[in-house]
């Protein structure tokens, strides 16, 4: 266990290191998180719904399809130069290369989230820093899953011709579960409902998490190796 | 009491691969001891990369196995993996980090001690020291290949697979590249190299294969003559082209 986590840290280092090197998808993360939240903000009819209710939906389509962005490199630039195959080549095991993966792309869509949230926060003027603890768990958890799921994605998408269009075709049916549950829980804690409401959901995204991330260890080795 | 059995570096047993309609390899067998240097000859589409792709364990076969000192190499375990080193068409770089950068992560991922200093030694011994902070994707064919190179030998293996390390290289490459190969082989470490080039091949190699549509119709330990190896050649390649 020492020696893939080992091998998970050292590839996901260098993953990092290349991404905040060229900050490529990283900036234009950003940048389509700040249009996104424009856009609805300006497209909205504040006296039909009001921001609190429109909220939890535009904060989880931000967060999913700006973390798509990221998720999308997650495989490309293993294909440069064919460095993927040297990965497999080397000691290190399928489940500490997906385990690397998934790590780098955590701390990637993590700080985009963290980022989106102040900006999420001014133009809907949501007040999140009261609910902050219980906002970001339910962002934590459901992170897990989408990246989770995301990354053995990106690894399947990576080989077809339309990389960057399949892997939303291919993602989004699956994120239905761990969406709607973070949707569900972040509209309850915007309305001040009590935890007890929200228990049911939460069980559904720690469930979602735990199974998906067995099941795409499991299956990753087979949607890499020819 | 018997001593133990003694098993080849590398033996490969009846490879077959397929890609759909096109045979790839069809029943490759040879066996390579310590310090031999195995080329295969071929012209294009003959299934050498396959072989090669198959020996490094990034592709598995449809029938037959490859033997590493006596133990399966198909899904090899991650003991196999370190002993095999390979030199492709590509680099398996990134181009986004620096030459030093490249050798210390892939050195790490092979668990080699002190990976800094292993790297550094490393671009020290294909003569690319003063290059260690320059990005791999501003650096030219000749060097990219010996930072390949620098990456392939960075953990020792002792087998050791090069498909067409000579491809792009200049004169002066080609010349740190065959002093590399003949270290290699007075190292004793086994090799296996493919390439289009008689000449390169037969002046390093112990043994040598004429691969022509996925079966080897010719591997012998090299006989002195190479005029008449390049007839053979001539002659196998095109009564089956």
């Amino acid at each position: 266990m020492g020696e893939v986590l080992r091998h998970a840290l050292a590839i996901a280092g260098k993953d990092l290191r290349l991404e905040f090197r060229s900050r490529t998808a990283f900036l234009s993360a950003l940048v389509f998180t700040a249009l996104v939240l424009a856009i609805f903000q300006f497209a909205r009819d504040p006296t039909a719904v009001s921001a609190v209710d429109l909220a939890p939906g535009i904060l989880w389509i931000t967060f999913c399809f700006a973390g798509l962005l990221g998720l999308n490199r997650a495989f490309a630039l293993e294909r440069e130069n064919r460095a993927l195959d040297g990965l497999l080549l080397s000691p290190a095991s399928r489940t500490a290369l997906y385990l690397g993966k998934v790590l780098a792309n955590l701390v990637f869509v993590g700080l985009v989230e963290a980022i989106a949230l102040p900006l999420f926060a001014i133009f809907f003027n949501v007040p999140v820093l009261g609910v902050l603890g219980p906002l970001v768990a339910v962002i934590a958890l459901a992170t897990i899953g989408f990246v989770a799921v995301g990354t053995l994605m990106s690894s399947i998408s990576v080989s077809t011709r339309f990389a960057e269009l399949m892997l939303p075709v291919l993602m989004l049916p699956f994120l239905m579960p761990p969406i709607t549950a973070a949707v569900q829980m972040t509209a309850r804690i915007f309305a001040g409902r009590p935890f007890s409401e929200t228990i049911g959901w939460l069980k559904l995204l720690v469930a979602y998490d735990v199974a998906f991330l067995v099941v795409c260890i499991l299956v990753f080795e087979h949607t890499i190796e020819e | 009491m018997a001593p133990p059995a003694r098993h080849p570096v590398l033996a490969v047993r009846d490879l077959a691969r397929s890609f759909g309609p096109v045979r790839a390899l069809r029943g490759v067998d040879f066996t390579l001891d310590a310090g031999e240097v195995l080329a295969i000859f071929g012209p294009n589409g003959a299934g050498k990369t396959t072989l090669l792709r198959i020996l490094a364990g990034l592709l598995r076969p449809e029938r037959g196995e490859v033997l590493l000192g006596g133990q399966s190499a198909v899904r090899s375990a991650a003991s196999q993996r370190r002993r095999v080193g390979l030199i492709s068409h590509a680099t398996f770089l990134y181009d986004g980090l620096t030459a030093s950068e490249n050798l210390e992560f892939y050195g790490r991922l092979y668990g080699v001690r002190d990976p800094r200093a292993r790297a550094l030694a490393a671009l020290e011994a294909v003569a690319l020291a003063e290059r260690a902070a320059t990005f791999a994707g501003t650096m030219s064919r000749g060097m990219l290949q010996r930072l390949a190179i620098a990456r392939a030998l960075l953990h020792e293996p002792d087998i050791v697979l090069l498909d067409e390390p000579f491809t792009g290289l200049d004169q002066a490459a080609a010349a740190a590249l065959r002093r590399q190969l003949v270290r290699l082989r007075e190292e004793r470490r086994t090799v296996v190299l493919v390439t289009h080039n008689l000449d390169e091949g037969l002046e390093l190699a112990t043994h040598t294969a004429i691969q022509v549509a996925g079966r080897f119709v010719e591997c012998a330990p090299k006989d002195g003559n190479a005029a008449d190896y390049r007839r053979r050649y001539a002659e196998a390649t095109a009564a089956h082209g």
